[in-house]
């Protein structure tokens, strides 16, 4: 670990042509203070594919209705589709037509990037208020209405992780440059 | 475009001059009332011509004394174009590469916070030796590094995926500035944290309303990524993420992370919205290319643009080309759209992932004209034609459009964008 360290100070100062004399000294220069457990966990807020990160609670597709009526209808539309707002339902089967329509179901590759996103950035106007049970309601409201799961399961730090997303295998990597020249 | 901001903008710089010059006047006929009558007498008619009193000769009339912080030019009203979650640049009128920081382009994904510098913590945690959080006074101790770099939105010229749709050059290249940033690299602060070997990717959260989060390949980012906090001298403006914000040289600026508050690293990437419903690139056969962060090289010719009209007689074709992957090498400039091609001239320095000026003088002589540009990068990568680009990705992949940029010049000298 040590070494890592040093050889990316090394190359940091090559690169910027630095030359003032850090290089050959240790990495730390002493600068900020121990994190305590608390202020990780107050921010420690992303999701990750495997579902780390997952809080207790659980959510189903009814108490989904219901929040989502009520916070989220606004802007994206009773049945997700006709909102002035992203798009949520529907669309699966169009990305390689001339009238691609990107929504969750036709597109988002991971589920448990709707919790992640939906506690961090929704709704618009009171983005992190929603509970844990809220969102995982949320996320199961938006999974069924999109045909991903049925009416009847319970979404939680053990389902999500395993819901297989429709377009989980659709993205590959940067292939650039991919433009022959003239 | 045009908003209720915008508006109010324009009418108060508007005012400025004009109070000015009240005061300015205001001063001389105090000062003229002073010198009595006889003397008033000569004096006014010179002074204060009454058609021509907002053009008072300089010459004769003591100036505004030093400002603790200047004003610009009247006349100058270059405005950024708003929208809800976006600003666009307005090049057309801009010159050199240094956008002005009131003027550099805005995209947030939930407004501009509001933070309170001395309070602003950055945190590194994840796998790391040692989880930490810096004070920005902390960060602005370790050794600094200036940059003058660009940073595109991958949006920018993404309406014209679907055809010629921007009038003007700031609605077509608008989501891109330049600056000089400074700041700490993020390799040297990684390293105080200790970066345990198995770590491959690293998450940047933002501290807006969206907690806007992108994952980064390490072996990327460490070679010159930046944590800064300045901005062509001053402090961050607050739309560009004060107080810190990752700069990454030739990356979309998406990734660029503003309000940058914590940084966590992993072992693969966090798959966040941004890096899978948003900017991911999708192809004509379904697939979506994801982590698609470099920005290809581009150029675009600012003056004449869309919008403008231009004169018979000399006509000096100024524009930018920039490229993610180092300097740029050549611009040419072609009239006839894209049948023959002179080379530009450079304005040096030319340095890597920042904007280059480029120039080209001509005469016009009145005929129909369909005028491009097309640049190369020190790669040899060439800046393609939209039926390249369109060929080899569709029209349905919304972000990285970077093909070449046709100004048609009717014989009026009316100048629109055409797609060819």
């Amino acid at each position: 670990m040590y070494t890592y360290n040093a050889a990316l100070a090394v190359v940091s100062m090559t690169l910027f042509g630095g030359g003032v004399g850090f290089a050959e000294e240790s990495a730390s220069y002493g600068f900020g203070r121990p994190a305590t457990v608390a202020e990780v966990q107050a921010w420690d807020i992303d999701i990750g594919p495997t579902g780390s990160g997952l809080p207790p609670g659980r959510g189903t597709v009814p108490q989904g209705a219901i929040t989502y009526a009520g916070k989220c209808a606004s802007c994206h539309g009773a049945t997700g589709i006709e909102g002035l707002q992203t798009q949520l339902i529907g669309g699966q089967g169009s990305l390689a037509t001339d009238h691609p329509v990107k929504t969750i179901g036709s597109f988002w590759p991971y589920a448990t990037t709707l919790y992640d996103y939906i506690r961090r950035a929704m709704p618009w106007n009171a983005p992190q208020s929603l509970t844990p049970d809220e969102v995982y309601a949320v996320v199961a409201w938006l999974l069924h209405q999109n045909g991903i799961i049925p009416a009847d399961m319970i979404i939680d730090a053990q389902t999500l992780p395993a819901v297989k997303m429709p377009n989980r295998g659709g993205f590959v990597s940067d292939p650039r440059p991919d433009v022959p020249s003239r | 475009m045009s908003s209720p901001d915008q508006e109010k903008s324009v009418h108060s710089n508007r005012e400025t001059p004009e109070e000015e010059h009240v005061g300015r006047r205001t001063w001389l006929t105090s000062a003229v009332s002073a010198m009595g009558l006889t003397a008033a007498g000569l004096i006014v008619p010179s002074l204060l011509p009454a058609a021509e009193q907002h053009h008072s000769d300089p010459t004769r009339v003591p100036g505004r004394i030093p400002s603790p912080y200047g004003t610009r030019a009247p006349g100058e009203t270059a405005q950024r174009l708003t929208t809800a979650t976006h600003s666009l640049t307005p090049h057309q009128v801009l010159h050199g590469i240094i956008t002005p920081s009131a003027l550099h382009f805005e995209r947030h994904h939930n407004g501009v916070p509001t933070i309170d510098p001395d309070q602003h913590r950055l945190l590194i945690h994840g796998l790391v030796e040692r989880p930490l959080t810096f004070s920005m006074n902390e960060m602005m101790r370790f050794p600094s590094v200036t940059r003058t770099l660009f940073i595109e939105c991958s949006g920018n010229s993404g309406k014209e995926w679907s055809g010629p749709t921007g009038k003007t050059v700031q609605e077509t290249h608008g989501l891109m500035s330049t600056s000089e940033w400074t700041g700490v690299p993020l390799a040297t602060v990684l390293a105080e944290a200790g970066i345990r070997s198995e770590t491959a990717w690293v998450l940047a959260e933002g501290s807006d309303a969206a907690a806007m989060t992108r994952s980064l390949p390490l072996k990327d980012v460490i070679k010159d990524a930046l944590l800064c906090y300045a901005q062509n001298g001053e402090r961050l403006r607050p739309e560009q993420g004060h107080p810190l914000r990752l700069v990454i040289p030739g990356w979309e600026g998406n990734a660029c992370i503003k309000w940058l508050r914590r940084l966590k690293l992993g072992t693969a990437p966090f798959m966040t919205r941004e890096e899978t419903s948003r900017y991911t690139d999708l192809m004509p056969d379904g697939t979506a290319r994801q982590f698609t962060f470099v920005m290809e090289a581009k150029s675009v010719i600012t003056s004449p643009s869309g919008g403008q009209r231009i004169e018979p007689g000399f006509v000096e074709i100024r524009g930018l080309a920039w490229s993610g992957r180092g300097k740029i090498a050549t611009v040419e400039v072609s009239t006839d759209g894209g049948g023959s091609w002179k080379p530009a001239q450079l304005q040096v320095p030319i340095l890597p992932m920042c904007h280059t000026r480029f120039r080209f003088g001509w005469w016009w002589k009145g005929d129909d004209v369909l005028l491009q540009s097309r640049c190369a990068d020190e790669t040899g990568y060439v800046q393609p034609t939209r039926a390249a680009l369109v060929a080899a990705r569709g029209v349905h992949s919304s972000y990285h459009y970077n093909a070449i940029q046709t100004w048609k010049i009717a014989r009026d000298g009316q100048v629109t964008n055409v797609h060819i």
